[in-house]
């Protein structure tokens, strides 16, 4: 069972055509909805675009927002990314579901080294692409792997994120790939000044990209290096968009503000797998509600011993590592 | 009252806008630095903080070092403050002035080097209470926003009564002015001990996660911000005909020696303890005084502000050399150079380098990094000249309201207006 889901070609473009339940789709009467978006409508038309700024600078917090608000909000965004992507981008703001906590466990036996994650990651997630031509090259991925000499054993000191050797695994050594923990007790929550970071009833730590002022603490602040920040305009080619989105997770980001892994906060939400999980070739990673005892994530807590990084600092991650075989 | 402010704004203005050639010659250079650095930050806010050597592995830098090291100039004034008013020591009254204008330029550098530090400058209202969400008291940066705010209030207001007093030549009334006094005192230790605790509150940093951090910013603190203020208080007694008595000077040189001691002695605690127990978490202090693997890093630096300030040690403690102008000088450029170091890039860049996953990225500030800051530094200069111009014929009675005030229940709102002049 722990190799179920390791399909290999799995897609890096979703569909985006997941079923939802009512309770997933923020709902609202299509009459409030209509009525409201016809205000909006009306107020962005009428209005100069000083006025527009103006809104963006007084908003609230995206916790604060109330369903018609953040209505509202969406459909701005929605059509912010369609003049600048010329494409659909659906924002969801699926809530998280009753019940769920989720976890993850990364099997480093199994881990071959290849990268795959990083770059599915990166595709699924809406990361800014290398423009190593350009300028300003401001490439972001929320996904590291370590590679780490197995005489040594874990060590990150001695660990090296630039390997690049002709094939993987090298000889005479192992993979650690590293993302956001998504602790139970965040250091980078606690730190943020304006409360623009915090964790979701379901684990998972977010970000709400219209809040944050760019300061960087929690970057300071998290002992894993999981979080990343825009510091260029993020190179997000249109036809790389990946159009199915959450406001928490993947839309694509301004610049200037801080970014990381949200365990696909738009897909698991929705019942599917992160696209890390899914793409691993040798099903090194298993992912599941920790709440829910029939899940993988808790076969492997049971019949398995696991570790977490640096359980000095009780951070609590709800990321384990073991070794499978 | 009306007619009060309007005396004073003509003749605060009639003081600024007459001066020397140097004065000139030094206003226009500031001014230039000014729009240099303005230029700068004007292309970052458009490209992004790219622009800056910084990047995911050392995520602060320069301008946050600048920051730190400002905070301790801006605390430093109390320095002045304790013995000017509680011990009542005669020359050192004008003095105290002098160190709390000090302050009020520190603290506006300090919160342009935090403004110029933010990815998102146009969001800064969410800090503040009402306007945003403060996440008030859980995060320090919260904290040091506010202490940082209220000192610089508290300052203002300070330096207002005392200059309106005079401005009216009157005395002081200490029953006001007193308590806010002893207040700046504590405040002045709050806002370095917060941005202390900014630091060592992190526990995925061992560099910064100690518990002298905030011992050491302090006593930091007291050797950088009065050797600035030495060298102000000479130049001010040439230019500016105040009187300060050798005596003064000396009494501050002396209480700058034990400060020195007392950092050097924090500084041999943390390199014992580091070197000593020799775990892990040595790499960093490793980093900042060797350099690690093909990273030469900090070394340069480091030792650079060991040795100025070893060497600046003893010329303060030696009472020939301390009183020797000259070598007293020297002194303060040492001191001046190893504390900035020391609360500058050796603070910042080791605590992040390597960083949590051990990878070495060898922090350089940019030209551009430079470019701003020098901008600040002119900003903060431009401020304390100005108001040092205005301030000191107030304080020796030159700029004086020429009938008398219409009441002592006015004078809380005029402190106001003042206060509001004075921070323009």
């Amino acid at each position: 069972m722990l190799t179920e889901n390791t399909e290999i070609d799995s897609s890096d473009a979703p569909s985006g055509e997941v079923a939802e339940t009512p309770e997933q789709k923020l709902s609202m009467s299509r009459r409030n909805f209509m009525k409201h978006s016809a205000i909006v409508a009306g107020a962005a038309t009428a209005a100069a675009c000083s006025t527009e700024e103006l809104e963006k600078f007084t908003q609230k917090r995206l916790r604060e927002l109330s369903q018609p608000e953040l209505q509202a909000l969406i459909k701005r965004m929605e059509a912010d990314y369609k003049k600048k992507f010329k494409k659909d981008v659906d924002v969801r703001a699926t809530p998280a579901a009753e019940g769920v906590k989720f976890g993850y466990a990364l099997d480093l036996s199994r881990c071959i080294g290849c990268r795959r994650c990083v770059h599915a990651c990166v595709k699924e997630n809406n990361q800014s692409r290398p423009t190593p031509e350009g300028p300003h090259n401001n490439p972001i991925q929320w996904i590291k792997v370590l590679e780490m000499e197995k005489e040594k054993g874990i060590d990150l000191t001695d660990s090296n994120a630039y390997y690049n050797p002709e094939e993987v695994p090298r000889e005479g050594h192992f993979y650690m790939p590293v993302q956001c923990q998504q602790c139970e007790n965040p250091p980078c929550v606690k730190v943020c000044p304006v409360q623009a970071t915090w964790k979701e009833p379901d684990g998972i730590v977010v970000i709400d990209y219209e809040w944050c002022i760019g300061c960087r603490y929690c970057m300071v602040a998290c002992p894993y290096g999981a979080r990343r920040f825009n510091w260029a305009e993020p190179n997000l080619p249109a036809d790389q968009v990946n159009t199915n989105t959450h406001i928490l997770g993947n839309r694509p980001r301004p610049k200037g503000v801080v970014e990381k892994c949200t365990f696909c906060i738009q897909r698991t939400r929705a019942g599917r797998y992160p696209a890390c999980v899914e793409i691993c070739p040798v099903g090194a990673r298993k992912f599941g509600n920790m709440l829910d005892p029939k899940s993988e994530i808790r076969a492997v807590l049971e019949s398995k011993r696991v570790f977490i990084l640096k359980e000095d600092l009780n951070t609590q991650p709800k990321f384990f590592y073991f070794f499978g075989i | 009252m009306f007619h009060q402010l309007l005396q004073f704004i003509a003749g605060a203005i009639r003081h600024v806008t007459h001066g020397s050639r140097t004065y000139f010659i030094w206003i226009a250079f500031l001014c230039c630095l000014i729009a240099f650095g303005g230029w700068g930050y004007a292309h970052q806010y458009q490209e992004g903080l790219i622009l800056t050597g910084m990047r995911d592995q050392v995520m602060w830098g320069f301008y946050i070092g600048n920051f730190t090291f400002l905070v301790g100039v801006a605390a430093a004034a109390v320095v002045l403050v304790i013995p000017a008013y509680i011990y009542h020591w005669g020359p050192i009254y004008e003095i105290a002035i002098i160190g709390e204008l000090l302050a009020i330029a520190a603290i506006i550098m300090c919160l342009g080097f935090v403004s110029v530090d933010v990815g998102r400058p146009d969001r800064f209202l969410h800090l503040f209470p009402f306007f945003g969400s403060p996440n008030f008291p859980r995060s320090l940066l919260s904290w040091d926003v506010m202490v940082l705010n209220l000192y610089l209030i508290l300052n203002l207001t300070i330096v207002s009564y005392l200059l309106y007093s005079s401005f009216h030549g009157r005395k002081p009334n200490n029953n006001f002015v007193v308590p806010l006094v002893l207040l700046s005192i504590p405040a002045a230790v709050s806002i370095h001990t917060v941005t202390a605790f900014l630091y060592s509150g992190l526990a995925g940093r061992p560099f910064w996660n100690a518990s002298i951090l905030a011992p050491r910013f302090l006593a930091s603190a007291f050797c950088s911000g009065p050797a600035i203020i030495l060298v102000l208080l000479q130049i001010l007694r040439k230019t500016a005909g105040l009187q300060i008595k050798n005596e003064a000077i000396w009494k501050i040189a002396e209480l700058m020696a034990y400060a020195i001691a007392l950092n050097l002695f924090f500084l041999v605690a943390e390199v014992f303890k580091e070197y000593y127990s020799d775990t892990h978490h040595l790499v960093h202090t490793q980093y900042l005084y060797f350099g690690l693997g093909e990273s030469g890093g900090l070394a340069i630096y480091a030792w650079t502000s060991v040795i100025s300030t070893v060497i600046a040690f003893v010329l303060f403690v030696v009472p020939t050399t301390r009183k020797n102008f000259f070598t007293m000088n020297v002194g303060c450029v040492l001191l001046y150079i190893g504390v900035y170091i020391e609360k500058g890039i050796g603070l910042v860049i080791p605590g992040l380098t390597p960083d949590t996953l051990g990878e070495i990225y060898p922090y350089q500030p940019t030209a551009h990094e430079v470019q701003v800051a020098a901008g600040i530094f002119g900003l903060g200069f431009l401020a304390f000249t100005l108001m040092i111009k205005i301030a000191i014929p107030v304080a020796l009675g030159q700029l004086q309201y020429k009938s008398t005030g219409p009441g002592a229940d006015a004078s809380a709102q005029s402190s106001d207006a003042h206060g509001a002049h004075a921070g323009a």
